[in-house]
Order: C-alpha cells, then structure tokens, then sequence
C-alpha cells in the first residue's frame, strides 16, 4: 500500500542565558561533575526557585521570530515523575498556558516551500546528567545541566518526510541563531529533537498510531531515524500488523531506533500549577519592545541578497540557514566588495571545508576579513585563481593571513610580459611537433602549451598574459 | 468509590510499596477522605476562577546574574553514596 | 522575681542592657531547664548544647564592650526541625532525614542569627509538618507541659511545649494549616501566622507550597512583635515573598481597641467546639466590648468548605514537594534493593511513617488524571470563594474573632486511629491559611481541667499591627 508519512517534532533548544532558569548557577558546557550546583537545582529540602527574566525574554524573542501569539498571561506547571537526573522528581514546565502558541515557519525543499505550523513554545528546565560509572559499574550523576533554560518547540503534524523535518530543524535553528537565544550547539545536545511519526494510507484523513523516537542530536540522525522508523512502520503496516504508541530511541552508530521498556508506560505526570512561582504577565509594551528589538531573520536577509546583490536563490538559502555563515558573507563582502565572490568562495570550498573537517561554521579557523584579502589578491591581479585555491587550502588549516601566505611561499602572481615571453619562446621551440598540430587545427594542443609555460611557471604566471603571448606566436 | 485496586495505583505513581495491611487501611481511609472531600462538590463555583495563591502577585523575576556555586563536598555530603563527584546509584539502572 | 526560665524575650534583653544577668547565665539555665525537664516532655529533637554557650560567651562579650546590639542579642530561641540549619541535623521528624545536615541556612535562620538570638535546639514536630499532635514524629511524642498526658498540638508540637514548659522562651514554627496556632492554643503561649508571603519560606522544608508560612511562638504579644521584626521582610531567594515595605510592629503594641470593629463568624460557633472553648471566647468578647471595641455576629459561610478544600490542595502540593526524597541526594536509602524501582518505593516506604504515606497517596490521587478537575481543579475555585469570603467580611470588620481550635489539647493516643477525627483539628484555622490572611492565637483561659483554651484573632491581608494591636490589648487586660 501507499502511505503518507505524518511528522511533527518537539526541538528543545538551551537557551543562552549566563544562568539556570531558578539560580544564579552558570549554563556554562563543561566544568567537573556537580561544580554548576546549588541547593536550587540539586533539589535540596526547602531550597525555592526564582525565575531568570532572561528566560521570558528569550521565549518570547523565539515566539515572535516564529510569528506566535504571545501570551498576555501565562504560568509553570509542575510535570511529576521520578527518574535520577531529575532532581526534585518533578519538571518545572509549561502546561496550558504557554508563553508562545499558534505560530508557523515557511521551509523549503527543492523547489517546493511549505509552511510548517508550530503550535507552542514553552519554558522548562532541563535535567542533570547520568554517567555510567565504569569503575564500579554504576550509574553517577551529574547535575550541572540540570536547570539549564530550555525552550520546547512543538510543531504541527505538517511534515510528510524526513527532508522536510530537517529543512525545518534547520530553519528553526537559524532562526534561534539569529535571534540570539541559543546557540544551537547541536553536539553539546543544546539543540536536540523528538520525532513523532504515523503512516497513514494515501488519501486517509485519519492519523495511524504514532511514535515518539527521542533526543537526536544532529541532522543526520534526524534523517536515518525517520527513515528507519518508516520503513519499521511500514513493514508492520503492509504485513497488517499494528503500530504501538511508544518512545523510541535511535542509535546512530548501529544505525537502528528501539522502543525504550515502557512496562510502565503508565505515564500520568500529574502537571499541576508550580506553587512556588507567581504566575508572568506581559503587557504589550514589553512585547512591542522585543518585536523592535529583533534583527533581521533569515527570511528577510534572503530576500535582500536575491533581490539587491543579485545572488541565485539557492545560494542565498544556503547563506541564510546561518547565521554565522550570513554574517561572515555580510563582513566580507563589506570589505572586499565583490559579493559574488564570496558567495562563491562560501558556496564551495567553506562548505567543502567545513564538511570534510565535520565543524560547524563557527568554528572555521579563518576570518571573514582573511577571506576578503583572499578575494582582493585575486581582484587586483597578485595571484591567480588557481593559486588562490592553494592559498585557501594553506588559510583553513593555519587561519593565517593571505597576504602573508602568499608573501612566504612566494606566490605572487608573475605579469610581466618579457619575464613570461621568455618561457614562451623555451616552450614553443621546445615543442614544434604541438605548434604544428595547433595549426593543423588541433585546438588541444593550445592547452597544453600553456600548461607546459604553467608548469616551467611553478603556476604563478598570468594566465591572461601568456594566453595572449602564445596565441600572438601561434596566429603569426 | 475508591478501590483497592485505585489504592495500588496510586501508590505506584506516589513510589511507595504498600503492605497488604497497608492497602486495606488505606483504602479504607481514603473511601472516608474521599468521601469528606467531595463535600466541596455543594460549593457554587460557577463564577470562581481557579486561585493557585492566596495573593495576586505576578512577575517574580531573577536577573541572570552568576552566583558563585555551591562547594561541591557539602553538596554530596548528605549522598547515600558518591564518588567523590558525583551522586552515585548502583547498577546501570533503566 | 521570675525565674530566668520564665522570662519573656524582652525581659531578659532589657536585664543583659541592664547588666543585671549573663547571656551565658541566661543559656545554661535553659540548657539545664532541657536538661532536667525535657525528658518527660521530649519538646527536642537535637539540642546545641556547647554551640550556643560559645555562642553566649561571644555575644557576652559584646554585651560588655558596649557596643549596639540588635534587638535578640543573646535571646536563646527554639527550631522547628523544617527549617533548614546550615551544619546542624534538620529531620523534620522523619525517618528519611534522620541524619540530614542542612547544606545551607534558611533565611529565617539567617535573619534571628543576625538579630543576635542563640538557636539552642531544634525541636520535635509531625513529621514533615502532617499532623496536628505531634504524634507522628518518628522519634517520639512530646507531651505538653501544662498535661503530660495531653497533646501538645501539632505539627509546631515541639515548638510550642518548649516556650509553654520554660525550655526556651521563644520559638520559631510553621504553620499550613494552623501548625502554629493549635500548639500555641493548646500550649497556652502566643503563636501567629503571618500573611502568606511576609516570612520568606526559603529553607522551610516544604510541605504545601501555597499555603506554608513560618510565624514566632512567643510567651507574650510583644515577643511575637519582636520576632516578626526579625523575620518578616523580602527575600529574593523566594518568589512568593511579598516585596513590601519594613514596618516595626512593636508600634501596634498599644493598649486600645476603641472602635475597632470585630467580627465573630456564627459557623465558628457550631458542631463540634467544646462547652468550655465557647464560655472563654464569650467572656473574651465581652472584654472587648468592655474596651470599647465594636464586636458584632458576622457569617463566613464557606467555613465547613475550607478543611476538606485545603486536605486537598495542601496534599496535593505536597505529594510533589515529596517526590523529592527519594533515596538518592540524600535522606534514607533502603539496603534493599536491586533495581532503581525498589530504590524509590523501598526508601520511601520505610523511610516515611503512616500519615505521610496517608497524604501522599491524597494528593496524588487528586492530581491523577480523571480526577484533577473534580477535585484540585475544584479545590482552586472553592479557594477563590473562601478568599471572597474573607474580602467581604474585611470590608465590614478590621478583625475577625473566633476559637482556635474546637477543644483543649486531647489525650496522647485518643485520636491517632482516626485521621479524620485528627484533621477536624484544624476545622476552624485552615481556612486562614487558604484565604493567606494572617491569624494569631492567644491563651483566652483555661478549662475546669486547667487546659489552656485559644483564642484566634484574624486580620486583613498585610494587617499584622491590628491583630497585634488587639491581642496585645486583651493580654494587658485579661483577669488572670
């Protein structure tokens, strides 16, 4: 049978504020085991929470960039369940009153874009951490994530495959990027996603049973496990079998999801209003003065780059899906001047480069001003693209300043006309059987003329130049 | 009517075990608690809203400013177990 | 002259200004008090012995360099075992924190340490503050001091036998559901309640989150006002503190209740209050007039409402508060065990006694999914009544008079099969707590028997000086 995939996500997001959501504790990544603690989010007797503003602020900075309403009134809720890295058996979250709701984003795949509807955001803390103790065979746990800020982003069911669910993860974190209200570190787990998934005949309104697969952390695991669990739900589908409701795992290094043990699948959280926090109410003054104080989205930026810098729609995209990515696009051509060329540089070799050292663009080791005296060498003449394309190479690893790379190799580019006429006339008398051939009509024979004068070059001659000086021999 | 069976739930949900002397009792207990509570049901609500405080306060915040954490070696010195470290549990526990 | 051990507060301050006694006099008399009474009476669970005579021998010191000191210099003080001491045990009478040292200090704490006053010891209590006889400690009974058979009321037992059997001459309690005000009552001493959010509950270990508030036990009016100085105030460790300006309630201590307006609520009246309780509430109420004030019948009619409303709200927050203990942090953990499963429910299982487990298994049956709107979400509404109630009444009467609790203190033992017997005890002081209003209870007499009888004295929100003011009056004018 044929079948329509159905996908909504939750994408947690840690917020980057200095502190947890209820202490003065440091969301700082790292540090020794239970260092980031205090009698607050160790959930010692009688210790109380007080909410961090920054929290609010950032919630609702991620609801106006979603295009949500904002609640004018809203309050936490406790969600109660015992598990060790949840330090007062309870989560401090957001049950029917969340701060952001009813908002949407537009994602684009291929040359479709669709609107992907988000029906909350809310604010929860996150939990500590357990480490398998590998001295004693137990379980250690380590609360410094506990109590980090959290925005829980929940989408409508509007996604029908795993390229759509990643365009829209990745929307989203571009989003919270620009906004600046989460890193998005999605190997540090600051950005992390549970994937709801039902099949349902093609043509069916009805939803089939879904499943919650939890917690993957980059984009490809997203992708592997939907298309794991649609091929699992499938199989059982097509054999007439029935698909559980259950939360599932993934495991990315043998590529499989499981059903976590649900013997007790009896969830009943029990959420009730938290009594030790007073209830948020905002007034359109301070929402009005977060919507003025946003910097321009993805969305807009896009639009800028097509319309007024002339990029191809495709490459402004891939720009914008990051802000950092963006930004460095915006500080390099702001130097150098010439957009098209770094928009090419970026759309080849920094991807390239970035995918093949596996970082995020953040952590290129090279600044957008070194990538604009790259582009400016070439622009005035001083080296040639081919060298250019060593001297990026030499700049990725070492992040050194062009100017200088070329400077101590001695890469500068060789344009004057008598220096290369010189290697012209070595290379022509050398190689009469290829002058020949070029006048016998044989157009290959050019290129190897001036690759011979190239290689004699080390690669540093002008190639306008001794283009010029061969074809002036050959045509006389 | 509260069962027994209701008791065994709840108590699963509270992590408590509960002796079947406990369970009888308990159920016992509750059919009269219950029944006590129910009492509010004559209460005319219609034009209450729910009230979680006593007062109407609203917009406690914090700024996010660091405070120094607490030192670690108090903070674990109450643990039925550590290392040192860390809260510690036996077994890899699921 | 009064025995040391009988003093009030103020009257030992007022003797250290003087130079007339020691803070080391003063402390050793109450350490040896505790140490000859309190083994019948059993008001303490840890008692800081060599603590506070360092302590006295320091604040000596000061005393005799003559420099400014604050208002409870050297004034030894009892604690309720739920507020969290830094370095000092904290059980709050249970098996689950039997060993557990405090990491930190309560505000409260941290505020009657700077006042200058001596923790001496910390006292006995209900466990985790369920109960209204301290019975359900898991240590031991304490027995009130004017009865040894008796109960000295609950869950502030310890408390509030401490100041009644001259232990201590002032003491801190909490109270939910009138844990301050029965003892108090039953006990003979003053006890009060401030309005929800004027004491900072950060360092109380919780037991109902909304509707918790810590309040001085004290001898007298004026220690009550002495102490509330001390301990009221805005605390930012605490979202539900109330941010309000420092008042000095020792202002309100005037002896004058002319035209202030009582009301006496007719459903404080009904089923279930003793003979004797009504004749001394009557006779108060004729004092009053006698003074000059206005007393007229008034209706609360949400009153029988209250207690099971707040059973369920009180239970419900704290089948979370407790979810906490858990074997894992700290507390008690079970030996038995192979499973992190076994790990929870046997550590809570044997590490909480009877009426915790009774409260735990209320909430969470009222907070369980098919019942949270017939009996929480209910519960919140029927607490917007009570308020409203509450409102209206105030806008008519600047006080509300009633018993504090329907009899004397009972017998050891003669209730502890009944819980609901057991919560009837707190029929005519719950609905204070869920309306958040402050309340204090005052000795208004005794009964043929010679057990104490209380009287409540409730006031608007934030109004602590009007209450003040007329306990303090009745106290200055009572035929003793």
């Amino acid at each position: 049978m044929e079948y329509e995939v159905v996908i909504g996500l939750e994408v947690h997001a840690e917020l980057s504020t200095k502190t947890k959501i209820y202490c003065g504790c440091s969301t700082e990544f790292g540090g020794d085991p239970n260092t980031h603690c205090c009698p607050v989010c160790t959930g010692m007797p009688g210790a109380l929470p007080v909410l961090n503003e920054k929290v609010v602020e950032y919630a609702v900075r991620a609801g106006l960039a979603t295009n949500c309403e904002i609640a004018r009134e809203s309050k936490q809720d406790r969600k109660n369940y015992y598990y060790p890295d949840t330090p007062r058996a309870y989560q401090i979250s957001q049950y029917d009153l969340p701060l952001c709701a009813h908002g949407h984003v537009e994602i684009a795949v291929g040359n479709t874009e669709k609107e992907v509807g988000i029906t909350r955001i809310h604010i929860e803390d996150d939990a500590g951490k357990l480490v398998h103790d590998g001295y004693t065979g137990g379980t250690l746990v380590d609360f410094n994530r506990a109590g980090v800020p959290l925005i829980e982003i929940v989408s409508e069911p509007d996604m029908r495959s795993a390229e759509e669910a990643v365009a829209y993860v990745e929307k989203l974190k571009g989003i919270l990027e620009y906004i600046g209200v989460s890193d998005c570190k999605m190997q540090e787990g600051s950005l992390r996603a549970d994937v709801n998934l039902s099949l349902r005949p093609v043509g069916s309104e009805k939803f089939g049973t879904r499943t919650e697969t939890k917690n993957l952390n980059s984009f490809r695991a997203i992708a592997r496990a939907i298309e794991f669990e649609i091929a699992r739900q499938k199989e059982i589908l097509d054999a007439g079998g029935i698909v559980y409701q259950e939360t599932r795992r993934w495991d990315d290094e043998t590529g499989e999801g499981y059903a976590t043990r649900n013997k007790e699948e009896a969830h009943d959280y029990r959420y009730f209003p938290e009594p030790d926090l007073m209830p948020i109410r905002l007034s359109e003054e301070y929402i009005q003065d977060i919507k003025n104080s946003l910097p321009e989205l993805p969305e807009s930026r896009k639009n800028r780059y097509v319309n007024e810098i002339g990029l191809p729609e495709y490459d402004a995209d891939i720009i914008t899906s990051s802000k950092y990515l963006s930004d460095f696009f915006e500080a390099a051509t702001d130097i150098c001047k010439n957009a098209k060329a770094v928009s090419n540089w970026i759309m080849t070799d920094i991807i390239r480069i970035a995918k093949e050292k596996g970082i995020e663009y953040n952590e290129l080791p090279f600044s957008a001003e070194n990538l604009s005296r790259l582009i400016m060498l070439i622009d005035k003449g001083i080296i040639s693209s081919a060298i250019a394309k060593k001297v990026f190479n030499e700049m990725a690893e070492s992040g050194e300043n062009p100017e200088i790379i070329v400077k101590e190799k001695g890469l500068i580019q060789i344009s004057d006309e008598g220096a290369i006429k010189e290697v012209v006339d070595k290379i022509i008398a050398a190689n009469p059987q290829s002058v020949a051939d070029y006048k016998a009509g044989k157009d290959r024979a050019l290129g190897f003329l001036v690759g011979q004068c190239m290689k004699e070059m080390k690669g540093k001659g002008n190639p306008q130049i001794l283009n010029k000086l061969i074809l002036e021999y050959l045509n006389n | 009517m509260i069962t027994r069976e209701d008791i065994k739930h709840i108590a699963d949900l509270s992590m408590l075990n509960l002796s079947e002397d406990e369970i009888v009792k308990y159920t016992e207990n509750m059919k009269e608690i219950v029944s006590f509570a129910n009492t509010i049901n004559e209460v005319d609500t219609k034009n209450a809203t729910e009230s979680a405080f006593a007062l109407d306060t609203y917009n406690v915040f914090r700024k996010d400013e660091v405070k120094e954490s607490f030192n670690r070696e108090i903070l674990l010195s109450n643990a039925p177990s550590t290392n040192g470290e860390a809260f510690s549990l036996p077994g890899m526990m699921n | 002259m009064k025995e040391i051990c009988e003093m009030t507060a103020h009257e030992i301050r007022d003797m250290y200004e003087k130079k007339e006694i020691t803070v080391p006099e003063v402390v050793k008399a109450y350490i040896e008090k505790i140490e000859s009474e309190d083994e019948n009476i059993k008001a303490y669970i840890t008692v800081c012995k060599e603590e506070a005579m360092e302590k006295a021998e320091k604040m000596q010191a000061r005393y005799e360099s003559n420099e400014k000191l604050p208002p409870l210099a050297g004034v030894p003080i009892a604690i309720k075992d739920n507020l969290c001491t830094k370095g000092l045990k904290t059980t709050c009478a249970s098996k689950m924190l039997e060993n557990f040292i405090a990491p930190y200090d309560a505000t409260v704490i941290k505020k009657i340490e700077e006042a200058g006053a001596i923790i001496i010891g910390k006292t006995n209590m209900d466990e985790f503050a369920m109960g209204g006889s301290t019975e359900n400690s898991a240590f031991f009974k304490t027995h009130n001091p004017v009865n040894l058979e008796r109960v000295p009321g609950g869950s502030s037992g310890g408390s509030a036998a401490a100041v009644a059997g001259n232990m201590a001459p002032i003491a801190l309690g909490s109270d939910t559901g009138g844990s301050i005000r029965e003892p108090a009552s039953f006990c003979g001493i003053v006890g009060l309640k401030p309005t929800y959010g004027l004491v900072s509950r950060y360092g109380l270990v919780a037991f109902a989150s909304s509707l918790d508030q810590v309040g001085p036990m004290t001898r007298d009016v004026r220690d009550t006002a002495e102490l509330l100085n001390v301990i009221a105030g805005h605390d930012e460790l605490d979202s539900t503190s109330a941010n309000i300006s420092k008042k000095d309630y020792t202002a309100s201590l005037v002896n004058d209740v002319k035209g202030i307006r009582i009301g006496v609520p007719k459903e404080y009246f009904g089923e279930g209050i003793s003979a004797s309780v009504k004749v001394a509430i009557n006779r108060a109420i004729e004092k009053y007039k006698d003074l000059g004030a206005i007393v007229e019948e008034c209706s609360l009619p949400t009153t029988k409402y209250a207690l099971p409303t707040y059973y369920i709200i009180a239970c419900a927050e704290a089948s979370s508060n407790l979810g906490r203990f858990d074997g894992i942090r700290y507390g008690y953990r079970s030996k038995n065990y192979d499973t992190l499963q076994d790990i929870y429910k046997n550590s809570r299982s044997e590490g909480f006694g009877e009426e915790v487990k009774r409260r735990i298994i209320l909430g969470t049956y009222v907070l369980s999914s098919g019942y949270y709107d017939a009996y929480y979400k209910k519960a919140q509404k029927v607490r917007t009544v009570v308020k409203q109630g509450f409102d209206e009444a105030f806008e008519k009467y600047d006080i509300i008079l009633t018993p504090t609790v329907p009899t004397v203190a009972f017998k050891l033992g003669e209730r502890v099969n009944d819980p609901l017997e057991m919560y009837m005890t707190d029929l005519l002081t719950v609905s204070i707590n869920i309306a958040g209003v402050p309340a204090i209870s005052i000795p208004c007499g005794k009964d043929e028997e010679g057990m104490p009888i209380g009287m409540q004295l409730i006031g608007k929100h934030f109004d602590e000086e009007t209450i003040l003011r007329a306990a303090h009056t009745y106290e200055q004018n009572k035929e003793v």
